[in-house]
């Protein structure tokens, strides 16, 4: 007997708005087991948590700060993940976002006159973050490397040599030898739109418009569909995979390196410990909620935005210890996870009336053929 | 999911919280109220005072037995102080970035009155959001920058630590230590040099193996970075991290341990020798108190074994009396003026960085970059 996720043929509209709602109360739901285990009044709580994250314009703009890489993060791993290829390196890719921005606004702002330091330092994370994720891509568009090991290595690479700067050669000499580059000169400044939103919003919304208008307007969105769908059938139709396999990383890598950059010339202004927060990571739960969609990406980064914020009322008002609130942020997060799965795919049991007449070697290798 | 799904399911969420929001909670105890009757002018004349709130941030859990721990027995013993006239929390695992800068504009937002923040990588935050709220007493542990509503304390553990030292040095047999430091800044440094002359200026033969782990707060990685040096053959564990993991790691091994934060023998045992400890309580009530008479005035406090704020804890068992005189002498003579950090000293190539008869200013020490000489590790430069 086997049990095996098999793709529904068609999703009824009436489930592709129930699950999610139903797996939200769900969720909910659970969320208020634990809270009632740990003592504390989950309708409280979770008003808190929404107060925390939504209650005042302040608090809002603080969601969005924090849902302004998710967003852009969460749409490059989308553009990956439409094409199967699975880039678990946003995170790298941001960080060097950060890195190749720090090094422009510090070293070259000598060398750039002031009014283009801002987009030099954009650019550059940009194109920093494009390089790193080419690397997967080039790997396994040409030689076959499998790019899920690579881009998620590359990420400690990537976070160890800015560590590495940090610590070491970047180190502010007026820090008293506290890890942290310098402070950008104001040129060099990502411009905030509320309180400490920055403009990376708007960067996040054109990205978000752009991807949307290349995958539903333009022949190479197609075609970038068409190799995540099948493969076969795209050779077949003479598309080049390798090179769009490449081209479409690129894309990839260059918006998480655009949310690096933004993030250091908009946030901390600084290359410092807490700059990676993890967010290449979150991006792909990101990804995967919206169905790799560009624009609901947007809403579903402010969703998780939102839940990270509103976490730390759960500390800050309710006085619960962290732990309750990093729990109760999984806790809400697998039902709706496990739900989106199950829109796609339904359980099967297959029950084999002829046991093994082929020895279980064979089995095995069978099952990897189909 | 389309994309109407999910604003039918972000608008259902915020009508669902809301609603259960309105509805009255039965559950929460009121305070127990006298009866209105019993309201009377006396009680008008004799307005209750509104206690003065107190936030702390913490970059780890009070449970860490180290660090936070002592902040946190800080914290306690300011309540026990000032009773109903102040009202304290914390929160914890706080990370040291622009997040801290929400939690801390959070509080002040709340109406708390003081706020302490606990780490080093909280300073440029809190500097920012004092500069917002110039009603607000700020105060920073570790860091340098200060403002009108914001101070700054510390303590020199590097002097109880230089004891610790003696103690290790005398009780080594290895003539190898081993030392879990967390970030490469001046205050680890000073206190990794602190420890290491103390051991050297009873057995110059010794030598201390230094291990950077780059975070102040995780226990496997303090674990870990412990079992690597005993791997090496250290005997004994000395360290600047905030949980007591390098010591059961070190106990674990038969071998012995010097405790640095709180009284480590405590939670571990006798093999924890003695530990560099923090003792708060002592600043954090002067402090509050000087906020509650309203004569509180920014400043940058550094304190010495002489106020309390660091101190060598008990001895365990296991050290003989000759080492305690050994110590008690040595503590006796930075009491009187004779500093740690007072020359000759060297670096790790021998070089002479303080000449004998000098002593080392405070700026200097706050900006320690070198290892003294017996170290073996090294900071990147």
């Amino acid at each position: 007997m086997r049990v095996v996720f098999e793709k529904r043929q068609s999703i009824s509209r009436q489930a592709m708005v129930l699950v999610p709602v139903l797996s939200f109360f769900a969720a909910l739901l659970l969320g208020a087991i634990l809270l009632l285990s740990s003592g504390a009044n989950p309708i409280t709580t979770y008003v808190a948590m929404l107060r925390g994250a939504f209650g005042s314009t302040y608090s809002f703009s603080e969601t969005l700060v924090k849902a302004i890489p998710l967003m852009l993060t969460g749409l490059g791993v989308a553009v990956a993940f439409k094409m199967r290829f699975w880039n678990i390196g946003a995170e790298g890719q941001f960080v060097w976002g950060g890195i190749a921005g720090t090094f422009v606004a510090l070293f070259l702002s000598q060398y750039i006159p002031d009014p283009l330091l801002l987009p030099a330092v954009i650019l550059g994370g940009t194109i920093a973050g494009a390089i790193w994720a080419g690397i997967p891509a080039v790997l396994k568009a040409y030689i076959g490397v499998d790019e899920t090991l690579t881009s998620l290595m590359l990420n400690y690479v990537a976070i160890l040599y800015a560590q590495y700067l940090f610590y070491g050669p970047w180190r502010d000499p007026e820090g008293y030898g506290f890890p942290g580059t310098a402070l950008f000169p104001e040129a060099a400044w990502l411009p905030r739109l509320l309180n400490r939103a920055h403009l990376g919003l708007v960067f996040a919304f054109i990205a978000a418009l752009v991807l949307w208008f290349i995958f539903n307007r333009t022949r190479w969105g197609f075609e970038l569909k068409i190799i995540g769908e099948n493969k076969t059938a795209a050779e077949y139709l003479g598309i080049k995979i390798a090179r769009n396999i490449v081209l479409a990383l690129l894309l990839s890598g260059a918006l998480s390196g655009l949310a690096g950059a933004s993030e250091v010339a908009g946030l901390s202004r600084r290359l410092q410990t807490g700059f990676s927060m993890g967010y290449g990571y979150t991006a792909i739960i990101v990804a995967w909620m919206a169905q790799l969609k560009s624009i609901p990406v947007l809403f579903v980064a402010v969703l998780m935005a939102a839940l990270l914020v509103g976490g730390d009322q759960v500390q800050l008002t309710m006085g619960l210890p962290s732990s309750v609130g990093l729990v109760l942020q999984g806790l809400i997060l697998f039902p709706m996870l496990a739900g989106s799965l199950f829109t796609e795919y339904r359980l099967r049991i297959i029950r084999q009336k002829n046991e093994p007449s082929i020895s279980p070697d064979q089995e095995i290798e069978s099952e990897l053929q189909s | 999911m389309k994309f109407k799904a999910w604003i039918g399911l972000t608008l259902l969420l915020i009508v669902a919280i809301l609603v259960s929001g309105c509805t009255p909670e039965p559950e929460v105890e009121e305070p127990e109220i006298a009866p209105e009757t019993e309201a009377t002018e006396e009680e008008v004349a004799e307005e209750p005072t509104e206690p003065f709130r107190i936030a702390f941030v913490y970059i780890g859990p009070p449970g860490d037995l180290g660090w936070t721990f002592e902040h946190d027995r800080g914290r306690l013993m300011l309540e026990e102080e000032f009773g109903d006239l102040i009202e304290t929390t914390y929160i914890e695992n706080v990370e040291e970035g622009p997040d801290s800068a929400r939690i801390m504009r959070d509080y002040a937002q709340q109406g708390y009155d003081m706020i302490f923040a606990t780490s080093f990588g909280y300073m440029d935050h809190m500097a920012e959001v004092a500069a917002e709220f110039p009603d607000v007493i700020f105060e920073h542990c570790s860091g340098y920058k200060t403002a009108d509503n914001m101070a700054t304390y510390f303590g020199r553990i590097y002097q109880p630590r230089y004891l610790s030292g003696i103690v290790a040095g005398l009780m080594t047999e290895t003539n190898s230590i081993g030392y879990v430091a967390a970030m490469e800044i001046p205050e680890v440094i000073r206190g990794l040099n602190a420890f290491t002359l103390g051991v050297r200026s009873v057995n110059p033969e010794a030598e201390v193996r230094l291990v950077w782990t780059n975070t102040w707060y995780d226990p496997v990685l303090e674990r870990e970075a412990a079992v690597s040096l005993l791997d090496q053959g250290v005997d004994i564990i000395a360290q600047h991290q905030d949980t007591t993991e390098p010591q059961k790691a070190a106990q674990e091994r038969g071998m012995l341990s010097i405790g640095y934060d709180s009284d480590m023998g405590q939670f571990v045992g006798d093999s924890v020798l003695t530990s560099a400890m923090w003792n708060w309580g002592t600043y954090y009530i002067d402090t509050v108190g000087k906020a509650l008479d309203g004569t509180w005035e920014s400043h940058q406090f550094w304190g010495s074994m002489d106020d309390d704020i660091v101190m060598l804890a008990d001895f365990s068992g296991l050290v003989p009396q000759e080492v305690i005189d050994e110590v008690e002498a040595a503590k006796e003579r930075i009491l009187t003026g004779d500093d740690v950090f007072c020359g000759p000293i060297n670096n790790q190539n021998g070089q002479e960085m303080v000449a004998e008869g000098e002593c080392m200013s405070d700026s200097d020490m706050l900006n320690m970059s070198w290892l003294v000489e017996g170290v073996i590790g090294s900071v990147s430069q």
